[in-house]
């Protein structure tokens, strides 16, 4: 139980740090609105809060710090100035960091710790007393202590009398406490009587009856210590007078006494008959120490066993900002299924209905077109519910820039745009990792320090644009800094030396800044705090195509550098191109299809024993056989040339020969993961419409596959050296 | 009858917590996610006893107890105040409010049932 709860507490967690990003970004950028303020108190207080009940004393401890100092602001005793919203961000950011750590185990940097602690400190009064943050007994029965423990209970406590004399302060009744209560309390601790002391009654006609003349004797005779007795009357302390004294040896009387008197501030009898009620409800109060063994309440234990649960929290959903609906992703994802199967159906009963040779299928076709239509509406809706605005993925960018700037020792600033696109779950989830990359790299490697900035006429701060938007049933994710750009001649420099490129190659300006993401390539000097880490934009690029998607950089000297991703935006359907490839049915991704086109015999061209280029207005594009690529067999021979010219990442165009193209459509992806493991040249399957199942093909790795392609490629450097 | 509870909180995890305890106690739990909320829920759930945190939006917990013990409601019922601080000034702003008790978090279970024993009266 309380590790769902838990569960539902670090989700929370999510929910109140973007919050408290949120929040601080808006007072980065001006905002000075009090309730932003409120609500970043509130949030980090909530963290705070449901860390305790977790036993999570760092998170505790830091919240907090941090809370304090948002209290200051909020009232306001401390302005917030740039130093100051500089530290709460990081402070944020190193709270996103402990949650981390304490839901998933990990480790935080303790120095980081500490610095920041010692920073929020100087911004706080003396903190008043150490944060003790416990579970506190309010001194009530001893929690856990089962029956059956009892014969184990080291020295059985004493039956001990004490005499209470209770009279309430006319306060009392304002608070909503009721002595009968009380007196019920007392009495399931043990044998209990009550004597009314009626006498301070006035008579009927004198009586005010907002005044309180009642008072009680009690006689209670109980095993459990002094200490829960008193706790009885906690709520009540100042405003009523009491005393409670017990029958056991005067020694321990005495002790008790004092220990009580310590504890209630006031004389508890008898109190001046003014000062009791503004003063002592002021008076200090420290809740007193559990009892160390107390007997547990046989009457508690069994109810507690017995008592039906009540009706489950239908009031959880109530209110709230938005209602939302937590789903297993595993149950979308049977749906995600089941509706590619319907879109699979749809084209099958198509195919179906085209082979009857009925004259006249018009009524039915019209009704296919509307279950198309439903198909595809269903669909949307479905992968909408997967869908996520990258909101929260470029908050935690923000944080990636605000590290890589405190340890480069660049003022950078990120803006975004078009947080609220939506993008699928995985997808959001998986571009983190490259994402972070990138950014990184634009502080280590893109923007300037600040004294170059300046000297190159430039605002010292670093701007670094993080924006999403759908372009054409896709994502594009953009990343733009405005610093120096690609260092072209260096990069150029790095890659011969790591014989990546032959020494005399001539490469156009998007070809060498492409070489960045080639393997092995780094053009970090040395290995800095940043870079370096053994990962390169290769990792980034793979990452990306992993995905389906691609990825592009576009450079300019002294103007900065940007990185486009172009994500599909689901994993699950795609557009395709089907085609026919020695008698077999294959789908090519028309992402990666530039244009089609059917080639004559005098657009081919011969390089070397058996490669073939084709001429397309004037240039040479390699040719490449996909069933030989493949190694399929073809009967026949191939009708003269159907090609599907493709570009790969990194801008090399290759025409893949295929055999005859049908139909341009949407297909569901069915993952070869875990049913036939990696095949090189194919990215997944697909159902068509006749039940048959076609390889969804990967130009990129068939290119590389290709001889002709990588022939033609160093021919082509190798003139262009020349 | 099972004593009914009327929580107000803006933490979903305090909430849950108090709804696990309450519910394996045999309390009849309702909850509220802030003050505004709470107060206006009031009426229809008619609870027993009302446990409210201090700091949420739109309504306070201050404000809380100000407007259930206010002229509209007149109420009389007992109300805790959950909260993390234990300062002695803030029991007596939330007492001088008319707050019945408090509740620091965080709570163990024992306490909290305890606490609502002897305002309530309650057997559960």
């Amino acid at each position: 139980m309380s590790g769902s709860i838990q569960d539902t507490f670090f989700e929370e967690c999510e929910e109140l740090l973007e919050a408290t990003d949120e929040g601080l970004t808006a007072i980065e950028g001006g905002d000075h609105n009090p309730e932003v303020v409120n609500a970043i108190f509130r949030a980090v207080h909530s963290i705070k809060g449901g860390a305790g009940a977790f036993g999570l004393d760092d998170l505790v401890a830091f919240a907090h710090r941090f809370e304090t100092v948002f209290d200051e602001v909020r009232s306001n005793r401390l302005e917030l100035d740039g130093k100051l919203v500089q530290l709460l961000l990081r402070s944020s950011d190193h709270l996103s960091a402990l949650v981390e750590a304490a839901r998933d185990g990990g480790q935080i940097d303790e120095a980081h710790h500490d610095t920041l602690l010692a920073a929020l400190d100087e911004y706080t009064p003396d903190e008043e007393e150490d944060l003790t943050f416990e579970p506190m007994g309010l001194g009530g029965p001893a929690p856990m202590m089962d029956l059956g423990g009892l014969g184990g209970a080291p020295a059985a406590p004493q039956e001990e009398t004490y005499r209470i004399r209770f009279q309430p302060l006319k306060e009392m009744y304002g608070t909503g406490n009721e002595p009968f209560f009380l007196f019920q309390a007392l009495r399931d601790m043990g044998g209990l009587t009550v004597a009314l002391d009626e006498n301070e009654l006035p008579g009927f006609d004198a009586m005010d009856m907002d005044e309180s003349y009642l008072a009680w004797d009690l006689v209670l005779v109980t095993k459990e210590p002094r200490s829960v007795v008193e706790a009885v009357f906690e709520f009540v302390e100042g405003l009523c007078e009491l005393s409670i004294a017990g029958d056991g040896d005067a020694e321990a009387e005495a002790n008790a006494l004092a220990a009580l008197d310590a504890m209630f501030a006031a004389p508890p009898v008898p109190p001046a008959a003014g000062s009791a009620d503004g003063e002592a409800a002021a008076a200090p109060f420290e809740p007193p120490v559990p009892a160390p063994e107390p007997e547990a309440k046989p009457a508690v234990a069994e109810e507690k066993a017995s008592a039906p649960k009540a009706e489950s929290g239908n009031q959880e959903q109530r209110g709230g900002p938005k209602p939302t609906l937590r789903v297993e992703l595993e149950r979308v994802d049977r749906l995600i299924n089941a509706v590619g199967e319907l879109i699979i159906n749809h084209s099958m009963l198509a195919q179906q209905i085209a082979n009857l040779n009925v004259s006249d299928t018009r009524d039915v076709e019209t009704e296919l077109e509307g279950f198309k239509n439903l198909a595809r509406d269903i669909q949307e809706g479905v992968m909408a519910i997967r869908a996520q605005p990258v909101k929260p993925l470029f908050q935690r960018m923000a944080r990636i820039v605000r590290e890589a700037s405190a340890a480069t020792g660049k003022t950078c600033k990120l803006v975004t745009e078009g947080e609220n696109t939506e993008v699928d779950k995985t997808v959001i989830e998986r571009l983190s990792d490259p994402l972070t990359h990138i950014l990184r790299n634009a502080v280590d490697h893109g923007v300037e320090k600040p004294e170059d900035r300046a000297a190159a006429g430039k605002q010292t701060t670093g701007e670094i644009r993080l924006s999403a938007s759908h372009r054409s049933g896709s994502v594009c994710i953009e990343i733009r800094d405005d610093g120096a750009g690609v260092n072209r001649p260096r990069v150029k420099q790095i890659a011969i030396e790591k014989g990546l490129i032959p020494e005399n190659a001539e490469l156009t300006d998007g070809e060498i800044d492409n070489l960045l993401f080639a393997p092995g390539f780094s053009t970090a000097k040395e290995i800095s705090n940043l870079s370096g880490r053994g990962v390169g934009m290769d990792v980034v690029k793979n990452a990306v195509t992993g995905l389906g998607g691609r990825i592009n950089i576009s450079s300019a000297p002294g103007k900065g550098s940007t990185f486009t991703i172009i994500l599909p935006l689901t994993l699950a359907v795609m557009d395709g191109m089907v085609v026919s490839v020695a008698d077999q049915t294959m789908v090519v991704p028309i992402t990666s299809i530039v244009e089609t086109m059917r080639g004559s015999d005098d657009m081919i061209n011969s390089l070397g024993a058996d490669g073939t280029l084709l001429s397309i207005r004037g240039n040479f594009v390699p040719i490449c056989d996909v069933a030989g690529a493949l190694g399929l067999y073809r009967e026949s021979d191939r009708q003269a040339g159907v090609y599907l010219l493709v570009e790969t990442e990194t801008g090399q165009r290759c025409a893949l020969a295929v055999d005859d193209i049908h139909d341009q459509r949407q297909v569901v992806i069915k993952s070869l993961d875990g049913v036939c493991g990696e095949i090189p040249g194919v990215a997944a399957a697909t159902i068509l419409g006749d039940g048959k199942i076609a390889m969804i093909l990967d130009p990129e790795s068939i290119i590389a596959a290709s001889p002709t392609a990588a022939a033609f490629d160093t021919e082509r450097r190798l003139s262009n050296a020349s | 009858m099972k004593t009914k509870v009327l929580a107000i909180d803006d933490s979903r995890t305090i909430r849950n917590l108090l709804a696990a305890t309450l519910e394996e106690a045999g309390f009849e739990y309702h909850c509220a996610v802030d003050g505004r909320e709470g107060v206006d829920m009031y009426p229809e759930i008619d609870p027993d006893v009302v446990i409210t945190d201090i700091n949420m939006p739109n309504l306070d917990g201050f404000g809380v107890i100000e407007e259930l013990r206010g002229e509209g409601i007149n109420s009389k019922v007992p109300i805790l105040v959950l909260t993390t601080e234990s300062a002695p000034e803030l029991k007596a702003r939330a007492r001088g409010a008319g707050a019945t008790g408090w509740i620091t978090k965080p709570f163990d279970d024992a306490s909290l049932i305890f606490a609502l024993k002897r305002v309530t009266g309650a057997a559960a």
